[in-house]
């Protein structure tokens, strides 16, 4: 037998589990409450959108068993879309995020009707060529600014009425969009649905001899996926006031896969504490200027080797909780 | 001088030249991936990398001990081979049992160390990698000129992307791989030391990618992104050819280099971005590659 890509969790049941994630929820929202007050709120708000982006890209490689190896294309395509309808036409930012966030459900519909006609190590290869076409069409585009991007993105004011200038209220925001699309992946992750995806996950052959038509069932959850890492990107155009090419360039493809894989594989909190930390650990060395590609290929190489359940997968493990 | 479909014919050649040497790099870079994934069952992300490190070797050879391109073309394969080999011990001979994905994650790792120290170590920006002086110049054929350099580097990767599928396909070590690649269980039991065979096809294939790295020096600047540029254009090769098959790797890389060189000619803003193309009419039309068999 090979080892799948998340391996079974508890082995015994503890008293904890069932309120395990509950808990954590909890304790993640009033640490997001309290947190503004005691760093940037800024950063704050790009690693909120960088951890929904990895959730987003979790659900497939956590709950579906595929490895999209070009989720920039997502999330980079959705922040253009976002900044241009925020700058050049005007939309409110609402607008502007659901504006880029229907590019990306779109553009995850076309790639990924192409990409689950083949399995394995295949489908991580074709969204890779398929993000990096996608990157050539940012690149040689009008609209996108080429190597300068969409810079000055205005917030604006969200339904015309709260003025996003202020941080505050930005952060609000972001928290609010960043809660939602966690509670949504939660939902899809325990409903029916998720229960047949991670059926695939674990046999494929076995879930079509039940009936199912995985094919269909891979689609959706690769259009959401889609979705929600543009709900990230819209997102994050919005409160950095800026798009450009290293969005949608295949480093951040990458780096999205290397949030998740610190964080956990198929764990629902893992992406969002992989994201924190790789988001502190580029702040921290932003001194030691490329060595940071190097840092990053290490952790990689110790995840894989060592260290495959990643954060959460071996706290839950350890305390025998599913987290 | 004459003109075909209104382009004048030493462009239209010019640029299928360029196309067949671009296609000799795309030949042998799926080339050295099939054997990898046949054997290791990983997709290769750092062949990139190592093609890089193949043209890096090079340049430090001639400038260092003085060893020019003719040395270098063995020496640099070798030493990067043994890295190779080295990788191969110590990180990937532990993932055989595990799903395919940390394979193609591990490698990925390796591809952004190499990259990185190369940034450190040398600077971003291109290194002029100087030709031999027996392969300057050029002549002209009276419909194109044709450099002297480029013509090697289309027979050289021709006749060893070719002498690898004589060694694989028709000779008794390749039919001991091919063997060991259906049944390694089997293999083991008449005697033969598997284990090696992969540590060494590893090497091999690692080797390829080096060959073409100093293949590649005089042509495109030394640059530590090289690598990382070309190797998912190739992933793009070997997914519209198939792994399943060497020879349909090798001419999967020659056709698509030369379809590139034409899209330059005739419609140049799609050049960079046609082989993706042809990849996603490939996978509507024919989903398990041209040379591919069902999985």
């Amino acid at each position: 037998m090979e080892q799948r890509v998340s391996e079974p969790l508890a082995k015994k049941p503890s008293a904890l589990r069932g309120q395990a994630d509950t808990i954590a929820f909890v304790v993640m929202v009033a640490a997001l409450i309290v947190a503004p007050f005691f760093t940037y709120p800024l950063f704050l708000m790009q690693a909120m959108c960088f951890a929904l982006f990895a959730c987003a890209f979790n659900l497939l490689i956590g709950y579906v068993g595929l490895l999209s190896f070009g989720h920039a294309l997502y999330f980079g395509w959705a922040s253009y879309l976002s900044a241009y309808a925020a700058k050049a036409w005007g939309f409110t930012p609402e607008l502007a995020i659901l504006t880029g966030t229907a590019t990306a459900a779109l553009l995850g519909l076309l790639a990924g009707a192409l990409a689950i006609r083949r399995q394995g190590i295949y489908f991580a290869m074709i969204t890779l060529a398929l993000a990096q076409m996608m990157y050539f069409f940012a690149l040689q585009a009008k609209f996108t600014g080429g190597e300068d991007g969409i810079q000055g993105v205005p917030r604006g004011h969200l339904f015309g009425v709260i003025d996003l200038r202020d941080e505050m209220a930005m952060y609000i925001v972001v928290l609010v969009i960043f809660l939602a699309g966690f509670l949504f992946i939660y939902r899809i992750i325990h409903s029916p649905f998720g229960e047949v995806l991670k059926a695939i996950r674990e046999n494929e052959t076995r879930a079509i001899s039940l009936g199912y038509k995985t094919d269909r069932y891979k689609l959706v959850a690769f259009v959401l996926s889609a979705t929600l890492a543009g709900v990230a990107g819209s997102t994050k155009a919005i409160v950095l006031q800026l798009a450009s090419l290293t969005d949608v360039n295949w480093p951040m493809s990458g780096e999205v896969v290397l949030m998740t894989l610190v964080g956990g594989l198929g764990t629902i909190f893992g992406p969002i504490v992989g994201s924190f930390v790789i988001l502190i650990m580029q702040y921290k060395l932003a001194a030691v200027g490329e060595w940071v590609l190097v840092i990053q290929g290490v952790i990689f190489v110790a995840c894989v080797l060592l260290f495959r359940r990643g954060i959460i997968g071996e706290l839950a493990n350890w305390l025998r909780i599913r987290l | 001088m004459f003109e075909i479909f209104g382009i004048p014919s030493s462009a239209l050649f010019g640029q299928l030249l360029i196309g067949l040497i671009n296609g000799s790099f795309y030949a042998l870079l799926s080339l050295g991936l099939a054997v990898i994934f046949g054997m290791l069952n990983i997709i290769n992300f750092s062949h990139g990398a190592q093609y890089m490190m193949g043209a890096f070797t090079a340049y430090l050879l001639l400038k260092y001990s003085g060893l020019g391109y003719w040395p270098a073309l063995i020496v640099a394969p070798l030493l990067v081979g043994i890295t190779g080999v080295i990788v191969e011990r110590l990180f990937l001979q532990w993932l055989y049992k595990l799903d395919h994905l940390y394979g193609l994650l591990l490698t990925f790792g390796l591809a952004l160390i190499i990259e990185g120290v190369a940034r450190n170590e040398l600077g971003s920006a291109g290194l002029p990698y100087v030709l031999p002086e027996a392969l300057q110049g050029g002549r002209n054929l009276g419909f194109m000129f044709l450099p002297n350099y480029r013509a090697w580097v289309i027979v050289a990767s021709a006749t060893i992307c070719f002498g690898t599928w004589f060694v694989i396909e028709r000779t008794r070590l390749g039919a001991y791989l091919r063997a060991a690649t259906e049944n390694p269980t089997l293999v083991r039991a008449f005697g033969i030391n598997v284990p090696r065979m992969i540590t060494l096809t590893y090497g091999f294939g690692v080797a390829l990618a080096a060959f073409a790295g100093v293949m590649a020096a005089p042509i495109y600047n030394v640059s530590p992104q090289m690598g990382s540029d070309l190797i998912i254009v190739v992933f793009a090769v070997v997914v519209i050819g198939g792994m399943g098959s060497i020879l349909g790797a090798i001419l999967t890389g020659f056709g698509l280099g030369v379809i590139e060189g034409l899209t330059k000619v005739f419609f140049p803003e799609a050049s960079n971005t046609v082989i993706f193309v042809i990849m996603a009419i490939v996978l509507l039309v024919r989903p398990a590659g041209l040379f591919g068999r069902r999985a």
